[in-house]
């Protein structure tokens, strides 16, 4: 029998290394599974390259785990938020990489690497800062820079129903990047506010196919930012 | 001079019915609150909703309902939600038919300047500006007609790290509407009242053409 439910956060992340590249999932703080990104803390892991929308805000999840110092790079397409104070002192004092990726090319990256797509041509960036060092060519009249896949070696997400074989819906506007991770990393752990049986999730309403969900973790909180 | 409110009220007298809209952060986000209620206009959010709604009464806010400035929205009969990257597919694949934004500066050959403040910016961020200046059919600018020190916030050329080359339609500022012609540069299409075309042209850095 397939069971991709695990009973703990720290089985959910059992195997992830040092230098690892992690995808989290949220638009802000909604959709975003803080207690998975603050359970890599206890695992020890180190040197984490993170791919993220934001980078933090407050004390909690993201920023929590860049405070304990085990985040080496961040990837993101809009650092500073109200609340990032943790990513700007660790930036500002040189401990931290950064490299800004337009949001949607961010999507895209993921997307290319869920599908197999190793790089694409996009105009979003073309004649700007964002396309040093990047082959440009022109389609249509137009220039184009050439970005590359991005694919994780983990991706944290957080669903609202999940079930044994990783079936995921999202509420509302929690939906934002985690589809595109899921598809996008080796191994894809949800969070799940709520756990169903096999088939009670309408086959019409699957967001996320569990092909895409490797575990399947059961985290109780409230909504977001609440 | 034009106020905010009035600024805003004066994009959203332009934007037609049936069009595909994402407002930027800031005096665009108030262009949605003067759009007649008659007026069907679709409001796209980069975080996967479509059919976006006003700010939500204190008591009624809905935490997983949220705009691309993380502030609480509601949703109009009729919207939907989805993902990024096919939020992205909208706005890269030329899906949204006027994106309004605000900038630094906007160059007379239409680029526009408005994610970082300097070449040196320590930390800039970027988020969906460039996707939407480089996709959307139709880019606007709602902007001061001067920065607070009263430099020009038209110019020949952007001195800021731009955003995207040769996008820009029409500027909205407080003393004046303006288009970007292809090929000719700024054409004055409406003055403040009490403003002379003198007095824009001492506020602006480039030259202000007119028709006729």
């Amino acid at each position: 029998m397939i069971n991709k439910i695990v009973g703990s956060i720290a089985e959910a992340l059992a195997g992830v290394r040092d230098g690892a590249t992690v995808l989290m999932g949220g638009f802000g703080a909604v959709g975003q599974p803080d207690e998975l990104i603050e359970g890599l803390i206890d695992t020890g892991v180190r040197d984490l390259t993170v791919v993220a929308n934001n980078a933090g805000a407050g004390k909690v999840g993201l920023a929590k785990l860049m405070e304990a110092g085990r985040v080496r790079k961040i990837i993101c397409s809009f650092p500073r938020s109200a609340g990032s104070t943790v990513f700007e002192e660790l930036y500002r004092a040189g401990k931290l990489e950064l490299e800004i990726v337009p949001q949607g090319t961010l999507a895209e990256r993921m997307r290319a690497a869920g599908a197999g797509i190793p790089a694409f041509y996009t105009p979003t960036g073309a004649g700007t800062k964002i396309a040093a060092g990047k082959e440009a060519r022109e389609f249509n009249g137009r220039l184009h820079i050439m970005e590359h896949a991005l694919r994780g070696d983990l991706a944290l997400i957080e669903a609202w129903e999940g079930d044994r074989w990783g079936n995921l819906t999202y509420r509302e506007s929690g939906r934002n990047f985690n589809p595109v991770m899921a598809m996008a990393a080796d191994v894809t752990v949800a969070a799940v506010h709520h756990l169903r049986e096999l088939g009670d999730i309408p086959p019409d309403n699957v967001h996320t196919p569990g092909i895409f969900v490797q575990r399947v973790v059961q985290v109780v909180r409230g909504a977001p930012w609440t | 001079m034009w106020n905010r409110t009035q600024m805003a009220a004066r994009v959203a007298q332009d934007i037609p019915e049936g069009w595909f809209v994402n407002l930027g952060i800031g005096i665009p986000t108030m262009v949605a609150d003067h759009v007649p209620a008659e007026r069907e206009v679709i409001l796209h959010s980069e975080n996967g909703i479509l059919g976006m709604g006003p700010a939500p009464a204190p008591e009624a806010v809905n935490p997983w309902l949220v705009n691309a400035g993380k502030q609480p929205v509601t949703l109009r009969p009729g919207g939907s939600f989805f993902h990024h990257a096919d939020s992205f597919a909208m706005i890269r694949g030329g899906h949204i038919d006027l994106c309004v934004l605000g900038a630094f500066e906007v160059a007379e050959n239409g680029d526009i300047a408005n994610w970082a403040t300097s070449e040196n910016d320590s930390a800039p961020a970027v988020g969906g500006a460039m996707d939407l200046a480089a996709g959307a059919k139709h880019l606007w600018v709602v902007m001061d007609h001067t920065t607070k020190d009263g430099r020009p916030k038209l110019v020949e050329a952007c001195s800021y790290p731009l955003t995207a080359p040769g996008v820009v339609a029409r500027v909205y500022t407080n003393l004046a509407v303006v288009d970007v012609a292809p090929g000719r540069g700024f054409v004055v299409r409406e003055i403040a009242p009490g403003l002379s075309l003198a007095d824009l042209q001492a506020k602006t850095g480039a030259t202000l053409h007119t028709d006729g």
